[in-house]
């Protein structure tokens, strides 16, 4: 919960990375910008209230399971001929590093005096979140949800509707994550006296970027502490999944001033990037913008976002944060695209061989760091292991063909 | 040769009535439908006409809307197919505005968009998603083609903000009735009246004499009449969509539909 420690990586007032004009700002109907403006009031006060940073780390830590513990992953080094440590946000309460984000956003909410959050969700994560953060704290809660993403993360639609949410499936567009977070900002036009955007990633228009990570950031930074108790040093390399970024974000915060630690960043590579069918929006798109700020995008040669792919719906989004667009034209991270064949063998072989099975989205982070070891043989590479595969476990079973006893994958 | 919006206005006020401004897609039904349904509507009495650039992504937008906007897209529009919208209905000689996003006008270049609005005859740029603050290449190229820009104030503007807009704006200033997104509304709007009376004076202050044109939620005469009453321009969209979703193949059905709306409407701004 640290002020940001180089002002290099920070956004300007108006929300630019990177320099005024480059990436973020703010392209959002002025409809919403009083909302916008409020709430980055009430954040900016919030995050200097001792009693407010008290009440969100009590909350991570007794309620959350926060911090998540940096695993050793012995086995899986052995396989991949580096030292591979596992940032275990998997261990979280419910199930991945969203839970940090969305409770620091609900108890903004509170403390503003709304009682309505909405949440937009791809796999399911965030609006699951969302939907536990608004029962434990007596909120309001709807998410909106693609109509694609309800059929491939049905589970998860049942968890969010047992927590209390209101789960609307979004049939507009390609019906997945980018039409659903439309449907939220259409929600929240008429909404925005009583209701709060909890926005589920470190993406959209100033200040979410920047709130979004101010309260995911302690990921990098017990990751960073706990691998100094623990080997004595910082990791050569640092490697995280990119969808919209917010848990990538979050861990490359805390080795941004490590100019000796590398970092990568693994966007969906779908069916592969030459067949177009993917999600890899840094290494294969361009720059536009899209949900109220300029950054990397996919879209066609007039401007029209064009349909991403990846079997994993949390990563299967457009656009991605500004703040990930800056750290890779500056050069400081390198994003690069992992297909869903590797990465659908990363979430098998970790299974395998350290008995953890991960989300499909986490698995792109495991599939990429296996490249990275080939490059960097005896390295220490911290991977982080942002969600559990419970919620994966449909697509798992079609894929691998699993389900019936007496066979295996 | 561009005409701007203010012409449209000052014929308006002249007569002593509110201006009546029609919004259709370029492309919907097609691309030629479009310009068919459009002419009827410069012709039926519209003053002023905004033509909407279809967006994959229209978070303004209501279903009426994004339907139509969507059914364009499928067809295939183009960028430059809504510049050839334009042109033929520019050549009718009333003012004709495109209503965009910010991502297609970024992606087709900024300047070379504005300079094919131009040479288009059309009048500016309406930019639902681009307030004043993020817009500074948009208004250099507005200004070095003395176009039209029209940028929105709502009714959660705070006053400095309301300032910050109208002083921005060129042609008029588009006041969102609602807070919400596109489409037609039953009953008419409360929040409207108070808006426009803070924006009048916003304006008396940093940029007499520019108009305030009211828009989502009418659908008729009567409701346009009210609007007429405080506001010095009556904006139509989602019903004049609506009329054409309704007559689905049926082009004389359709513009029999689109007439009768509009010659309602231009009552109502005249009564």
């Amino acid at each position: 919960m640290n002020a940001p420690q180089d002002a290099q990586y920070d956004a300007d007032l108006h929300g630019w990375y990177g320099g005024a004009g480059s990436f973020g700002g703010r392209f959002m109907p002025e409809a919403l910008i009083a909302a916008l403006d409020e709430l980055e009031v009430a954040w900016q006060k919030a995050m200097v209230d001792p009693s407010f940073l008290q009440e969100f780390e009590g909350l991570l830590q007794n309620y959350a399971g926060v911090p998540s513990m940096l695993y050793e992953a012995h086995r899986l080094s052995e396989h991949a001929g580096a030292r591979i440590l596992l940032k275990r946000e998997d261990l979280n309460h419910t199930g991945a590093h969203k839970i940090r984000n969305v409770l620091g956003q609900a108890l903004l909410t509170k403390r503003m005096g709304k009682t309505r959050v909405i949440a937009e969700t791809g796999a399911g994560q965030h609006g699951v979140a969302s939907a536990t953060a608004a029962a434990y704290l007596g909120l309001d809660c709807t998410v909106y949800m693609g109509e694609v993403d309800t059929e491939r993360q049905a589970l998860n639609v049942a968890r969010m509707q047992l927590l209390g949410a209101e789960v609307v499936p979004v049939t507009s567009g390609s019906r997945t994550l980018k039409d659903a977070i439309n449907e939220a900002l259409r929600d929240w036009v008429a909404s925005v006296d009583h209701t709060a955007y909890l926005f589920g990633t470190a993406a959209g228009p100033h200040p979410f970027p920047s709130l979004v990570l101010s309260f995911v950031r302690s990921i990098g930074d017990e990751a960073r502490r706990q691998c100094l108790d623990l080997t004595g040093r910082l990791p050569d390399a640092i490697a995280a999944c990119v969808g919209g970024g917010s848990n990538a974000i979050g861990l490359f915060a805390g080795f941004l001033d490590d100019p000796e630690v590398a970092i990568y960043g693994f966007e969906a590579g779908g069916d592969g990037v030459d067949t177009g069918r993917h999600a890899a929006t840094i290494f294969a798109g361009s720059i536009g913008v899209l949900h109220g700020a300029r950054t990397f995008v996919l879209q066609d040669e007039d401007g029209q976002t064009v349909e991403s792919h990846s079997i994993s719906a949390g990563l299967d989004y457009p656009g991605v944060g500004p703040q990930h667009a800056a750290l890779s034209a500056s050069g400081r991270a390198s994003y690069l695209p992992v297909t869903d064949a590797a990465a659908m063998d990363a979430m098998a072989l970790l299974a395998r061989t350290e008995g953890i099975i991960p989300a499909i989205e986490s698995a792109h982070a495991i599939a990429g760091a296996l490249e990275v070891a080939k490059e960097r043989p005896g390295e220490t590479i911290l991977v982080n292991l942002s969600g559990r595969g419970d919620k994966d476990m449909g697509t798992a079973l079609e894929y691998f063909g699993l389900g019936t006893a007496g066979e295996r994958a | 040769m561009s005409t701007t919006v203010g012409v449209a206005y000052d014929k308006a006020r002249a007569e002593g009535r509110a201006a009546l401004v029609g919004y259709l897609p370029a492309g919907f039904p097609s691309v030629d439908g479009s310009i068919a349904a459009l002419h009827a509507m410069v012709d039926a009495g519209c003053d002023i006409i905004e033509i909407g650039l279809p967006y994959s992504d229209p978070v303004m937008d209501g279903p009426t809307i994004q339907a139509a906007a969507q059914q364009a897209l499928d067809a295939g529009i183009r960028t430059t197919d809504v510049l050839r919208v334009v042109e033929a209905v520019a050549s009718t000689g009333v003012p004709t505005l495109v209503m965009t996003y910010w991502n297609p006008i970024e992606r087709f270049g900024v300047d070379r968009f504005a300079q094919g609005l131009y040479d288009a005859g059309g009048a500016g740029l309406i930019t639902p998603d681009l307030t004043p603050d993020f817009a500074p290449e948009w208004i250099a190229a507005a200004d070095a083609r003395d176009l039209d820009k029209v940028f929105l104030v709502a009714p959660s503007s705070t006053d400095e903000r309301i300032a910050l807009t109208t002083a921005a704006c060129r042609g008029f200033v588009y006041a969102t009735a609602v807070m919400g997104v596109t489409g037609a509304r039953e009953t008419s709007s409360d929040l409207a009246g108070p808006l426009v009376a803070r924006t009048r004076s916003a304006i008396e202050a940093s940029a007499p004499g520019l108009p305030i044109g009211v828009g989502l939620g009418v659908s008729n005469g009567a409701q346009a009449a009210e609007v007429a009453s405080y506001a010095d321009g009556v904006i139509v969209g989602s019903a004049f969509v609506r009329a054409l979703l309704d007559h689905p193949g049926d082009l004389d059905g359709a513009r029999k539909a689109l007439v009768a709306l509009t010659e309602d409407l231009a009552r109502g701004v005249r009564s």
